[in-house]
């Protein structure tokens, strides 16, 4: 089954992605996106992205545009990446979840994906 | 107040042969303690009290024809025993040995057993229940539900099972206790409040046994484990949080009056002459902690104890320790040679297995297996301390 999943990052871990490299954030992610390789759950499509300063968020109302400088919502954990997963069952999602690096610091929200919806939208 | 939760849940549910009426009828008796207690004072007997409320509320539930029609005999019965028994001074016998082995019954699904028992004996909320079982509480709570009915249904006796039997519906009960408290170890110390608290819970709950069934050696030999392992748990962590592996634990953090506890539940099971899993895997940590006296570890006896282990219970932990015992005696070669016999794709994604596989290729001089390894076990570790640990022995 396919699951998407959501993580979560206090402003701390995105500082902790500046250079050196040899930081033990990198050290672990790098680890840990190959732990899933190996293990055949890890599918694609996946990206960290950049700091939530760099986000812009538009909206339509009234059929004119607000655009706001920033990330949708002003929370503390801002979405910092997001990878598509091929999993068993849930539980084996929540494992997986549990070992990310950012499940200590930030959170890690695993999302069925509804297959269903993108067959219908993809095809015909 | 928690034992007697779990005395009165027992002794309610083996009268009903339910847990799920009893559990309601317990639970309105507490409501209505919280209500009238400070009030009117805490009664004489405040267990007794609870067992006459409950036991209201089952008849009028009963009236009600809220409580299943087969029950109503028991309910029946229980009013006519609270009639004629003089509530002050009451003493209801024990029966929550019984329902841990409800709880641990075959029909019973092994993931479910320790939560079961966690719920109903030690009355541990649910939502704290799936925090350490790694579900969503919702997902906990139906499971938690069905099993019970399962109870009901299946009529699932509430007694000691007869001695033939008894052996594996024991070992039922430990493993699962064993489980809980597996699940309480993984965090670093503090680092997860809640986790802490599991690992007690199973102390708990072996207690429970313990004082249950004192002449079953297991049954003291878990216990003496679960000891042996928490006299270790400040040692685990440095002052500054980073994880400390055993080899490297000060003898002078472990706790030495916990240490002699075991110790002491350890004779008390060999004296009995009839050894099992749980009592090799308390003489290996007993073996562990005795360097606190002699300043090393005797691996040799170490090799021997996990000889009989893995034959009497083969799991990887077990046959993972054992190779890294091995090497400790005999070389990092021989070590390694036992993880190799081991089925690649089911310890694929089991961490202690690539920890101890690189430390391994590491000592015989294989840095890019090593590397690997290390990724692995890096990639594949919950605690951001062990993590941290082994990014740093991966240099």
């Amino acid at each position: 089954m396919k699951y998407v999943m959501l993580i979560y990052e206090t402003s701390a871990d995105f500082e902790a992605r500046k250079p050196p490299e040899s930081e033990p954030y990198v050290a672990a992610w790098r680890a840990y996106y190959r732990a899933l390789l190996e293990a055949g759950a890890y599918v694609g499509g996946g990206a960290p992205l950049e700091v939530p300063g760099t986000g812009t968020t538009i909206q339509l109302k009234d059929g004119r545009r607000q655009v706001q400088d920033g990330p949708f919502a002003e929370t503390k954990d801002q979405l910092g990446g997001f990878m598509i997963l091929n999993l068993a069952s849930l539980e084996d999602a929540l494992e997986w979840a549990a070992r990310c690096p950012a499940a200590a610091t930030g959170a890690v929200e695993v999302r069925p994906l509804d297959v269903a919806w993108h067959e219908r939208i993809v095809s015909g | 107040m928690r034992t007697q939760y779990g005395r009165l849940l027992a002794f309610l549910s083996s009268e009903l042969r339910d847990v799920d009426d009893a559990e309601d009828a317990l639970g309105e008796a507490l409501v209505a303690a919280l209500a009238s207690w400070p009030n009117d004072g805490v009664p004489n007997e405040p267990a007794a009290w609870l067992l006459t409320v409950a036991r209201h509320r089952l008849v009028d539930r009963a009236r009600r024809a809220r409580v299943r029609t087969e029950h109503a005999d028991a309910v029946r019965r229980l009013v006519f025993e609270s009639a004629n028994s003089a509530t002050a001074g009451e003493i209801f016998p024990d029966r929550r040995v019984e329902l841990l082995f409800v709880c641990a019954h075959p029909a019973i699904d092994p993931a479910l057993r320790a939560p079961l028992m966690l719920q109903t004996v030690l009355g541990v909320d649910a939502a704290r229940i799936a925090q350490a079982f790694l579900v969503s509480p919702a997902t906990m709570g139906q499971r938690l539900v069905r099993a019970k009915r399962k109870i009901r249904e299946a009529r699932i006796p509430f007694q000691v099972p007869p001695a033939r039997e008894l052996p594996q519906r024991l070992d039922a009960v430990l493993e699962a206790i064993y489980g809980a408290f597996g699940l309480g170890r993984d965090e670093a110390a503090g680092a997860d409040a809640d986790r802490r608290d599991l690992a007690d819970e199973a102390i708990w709950l072996a207690r429970v046994v313990r004082e249950c069934m004192p002449h079953e050696p297991e049954v003291r030999g878990l216990l003496a484990l679960l000891l042996f392992c928490d006299a270790r748990r400040e040692a685990r962590t440095s002052p500054d949080g980073r994880y400390v592996p055993l080899s490297e634990q000060d003898p002078a953090t472990w706790s030495a009056p916990i240490i002699g506890e075991a110790e002491a539940e350890l004779a008390e099971a060999s004296r009995f002459e009839r050894i099992g899993r749980f009592q090799l895997e308390a003489a290996i940590q007993s073996v562990h902690v005795d360097r606190a006296r002699s300043g090393r570890t005797d691996w040799a006896a170490i090799v021997v104890f996990y000889d009989r282990l893995v034959r009497v219970a083969p799991t990887f932990g077990a046959r993972v320790a054992q190779a890294a015992a091995v090497a400790e005696a005999s070389g990092p070669a021989a070590g390694l040679a036992m993880l190799d016999v081991l089925d690649a794709t089911a310890v694929a994604t089991y961490q202690p297995y690539w920890a101890v596989r690189a430390h391994l290729l590491r000592l015989l001089d294989r840095p890019s297996g090593a590397v690997a390894a290390y990724g692995r076990a890096i990639g594949l570790a919950e605690d951001p301390a062990v993590r941290r640990f082994l990014i740093d022995r991966c240099g």
